[in-house]
């Protein structure tokens, strides 16, 4: 029974408090991301949805005035134990960002990276192939496979965030946190990224932090609705848009706020 | 709904758009005033420095028929070849007979000739006997008249060229035996106290060593201490205090720094007085703080968004930074290197206080010999009462100048060049 439980929840947070100097931004969250799921994080804007994000690969160590307090768990293992690696943890736990952020290096240098700093290939045939089935598993393969030298940001927005997808999935990660990955796109590159996270989701636990309801709706299995630093209602997707059980909720779903 | 919004209306009406307009030309004008008057300065500076040097570019040669005669050349260590270029000028112009007459004879010619003429003989010994030309140097004093620095018209008591020599000159000049040649002298010589032997080799090569020594210490060090406080330090009072002291520190008169060079350098480490090692040393502390400040500008000019890609992928503090941070980075970091060794090149006051600034006939050739710099030796030319000199020093400026124009080019060049493109 736990086991499966286990395996359902790839991760789970509790009693999360986060604070920014003097201002707290998290109160008492507790939120399971199960398995292969999409996880969407929907609120209006400062609820704390990028900060919980953040947390979950220990991305706001990087801030100084920022404290984490709580539980946080990947299979079942506290990731803010003093013992955990930092960057074993990141490996485990991608991120895609807002704005597409490629490095100004070649489009194969950009999916190198990642298993080049890990050690992940032990040869140049065997990182072309990670390269090139990452940049396929990003349906990025067939537009830039005979530019590869090319610079990642001579690519438009949506072929750069998908080329920022395809960098983080290189690393052989387990879940991927996508900070509202299509806010700075176009409506055709959006429909592409969300196809995508459709496919990758057979692979990956993803949680993806969005403005849009409806791409909530769309893309996610599982929906968590924050509002000033705590969860109002999370669980099924078709729940909380169906029949969501608080009023807040209900009233941020149908666009009365926010 | 249909009410048009009208352009066209009385003067009246639009009194303050009028106003408005008229600003705003007022304001372009005055600009243009500013502009006009800036580039009319620095163009009487470069017309009067141009106009002044250019001739130091040139100079002067007489050629005389030197008989190596086998008598005065034979006891080979301590021949007097000086007596060849006398003998030849007393057979040419037989009617200096007097002595004061020879002597203003003997002066048309620089006193480095029987130094050239040793040097013809010992690399050639076939010339033992014949009766050859030789060009010599002109005297300063030739040079300049000839240059026409120097007025027939004024009184012979107050004129460094008297009448006889006048006459002899244009003697020489009818036969074809004065010409003006390319003045290599001045690029592959030191400093001379005769000024038609004076070259600025001495001091440009000084000037060298110098920013070499001095961005040996303050590049690694600078950016260094820029990367760690900017990436690495926590925030806290303590790197507060460093950052203000940084700013004040690039503030400091460099004088100050002279001072502090001679105490450090020369009175408690002991290194050479005057060498460019010191000068290197003590100039390194001037750009110091400018170069870890121009550093940390260019870092933060790094977007945030980087950081974090790389620290999302699992890279350490220190990948993120050397990866990523640095070489993206790196054309406003090399800029403000660049304009530093600009600054090193023409700052002055500090090395005279650690006497880079004494006589040195020497082309430096390690960074421990005495020397001096490009700025110094026009301080030093600028000092001295010969006439010739004054272009010697307007020449120098030229180099000075076109060496930094080069340096703040190239800085310009790597920073379009290789600048990053985020989007």
């Amino acid at each position: 029974m736990s086991d499966d439980k286990e395996i359902k929840n790839r991760m789970t947070v509790r009693r999360l408090n986060v604070y920014y100097g003097d201002k707290q931004a998290l109160f008492d969250v507790k939120l399971n991301i199960p398995n292969k799921n999409v996880t969407a994080l929907i609120g209006p804007s400062g609820c704390g949805k990028s900060t919980f994000l953040r947390c979950l690969n220990r991305m706001n160590d990087v801030i100084e005035e920022c404290k984490v307090e709580g539980k946080v768990t990947l299979d079942g293992e506290n990731i803010y134990r003093n013992s955990v690696d930092v960057v074993l943890l990141r490996q485990k736990i991608g991120m895609v960002f807002q704005k597409p952020n490629p490095f100004p290096k070649s489009i194969y240098d950009n999916v190198a990276y990642g298993p080049r700093i890990h050690g992940l290939t032990k040869s140049k045939s065997e990182l072309d192939e990670v390269v090139e089935k990452s940049l396929s598993r990003a349906g990025l393969w067939k537009e830039v496979k005979d530019r590869l030298n090319e610079m990642g940001t001579s690519l438009s927005g949506g072929q750069q965030q998908r080329l920022c997808i395809a960098r983080a999935i290189a690393v052989k990660p387990e879940v991927i946190l996508m900070d509202e990955p299509c806010s700075a796109l176009d409506p055709i590159a959006t429909a592409k990224i969300e196809e995508l996270i459709e496919e990758l989701k057979r692979k990956f636990t993803i949680v993806i932090v969005t403005h849009s309801m409806q791409q909530a709706a769309r893309v996610s299995d599982y929906t968590a609705f924050f509002h000033l630093g705590k969860i109002i209602e999370d669980g099924k997707t078709k729940k909380i848009f169906g029949e969501p059980k608080s009023k807040q909720t209900k009233d941020y779903i149908s666009g009365k706020f926010g | 709904m249909t009410k048009k919004f009208k352009l066209k209306s009385g003067k009246k009406k639009h009194a303050y758009l009028h106003k408005r307009h008229n600003k705003e030309i007022r304001f372009q004008l005055y600009g243009i005033t500013a502009m006009l008057i800036s580039f009319t300065m620095l163009a009487i500076l470069l017309i009067s420095i141009i106009s002044r040097g250019y001739t130091a570019f040139v100079k002067t040669e007489i050629s005389l028929p030197i008989e190596f005669s086998e008598s005065v050349l034979v006891p080979d260590d301590d021949a007097d070849y000086g007596s060849l270029v006398k003998e030849s000028l007393k057979k040419m112009f037989p009617e200096a007979s007097g002595r004061s007459d020879r002597m203003l004879l003997y002066k048309l010619i620089s006193n480095n000739s029987s130094y050239r003429l040793k040097n013809l003989v010992n690399n050639n010994n076939n010339l033992i006997g014949k009766t050859v030309d030789v060009w010599f140097f002109a005297s300063a004093d030739v040079d300049i008249f000839e240059k026409g620095y120097i007025s027939r018209e004024i009184e012979e008591d107050s004129r460094q060229i008297k009448d006889k020599q006048i006459v002899w000159l244009d003697k020489l000049k009818e036969q074809g035996r004065l010409r003006k040649v390319f003045n290599t002298t001045f690029f592959t010589e030191g400093d001379s106290r005769e000024p038609e032997q004076a070259g600025m080799l001495g001091s440009f090569i000084g000037s060298l060593f110098t920013i070499l020594a001095c961005m040996l210490l303050a590049a690694p060090i600078g950016v260094f201490a820029a990367i760690y406080l900017e990436e690495f330090a926590r925030a806290n009072v303590f790197t507060d205090f460093i950052e203000i002291n940084i700013s004040n520190l690039a503030a400091v008169p460099s004088i100050i720094y002279g001072l502090l060079g001679l105490a450090v350098y020369l009175n408690f480490f002991g290194l050479p007085r005057s060498s460019s090692l010191v000068g290197g040393l003590t100039l390194a502390m001037l750009v110091l703080p400018t170069i870890i400040i121009t550093t940390r500008n260019a870092i933060k000019a790094v977007p945030p968004s980087i950081k974090d890609a790389a620290t999302a992928l699992g890279a350490s503090r220190m990948q993120m930074v050397f990866h990523h941070i640095f070489p993206a980075a790196m054309p406003g970091i090399m800029t403000g290197v660049v304009l530093s060794v600009a600054r090193t090149l023409g700052e002055t006051a500090p090395l005279l206080m650690i006497g880079m600034v004494a006589f040195i006939a020497d082309v430096p050739k390690t960074m421990i010999d005495p020397a001096t710099t490009l700025p110094v030796q026009v301080f030093l030319w600028s000092d001295s009462p010969e006439m010739a000199f004054v272009e010697k020093t307007a020449a120098c400026i030229i180099v000075l100048l076109v060496l930094l124009a080069a340096i703040n080019g190239f800085a310009a060049y790597i920073r379009n060049k290789f600048e990053v493109k985020w989007e």
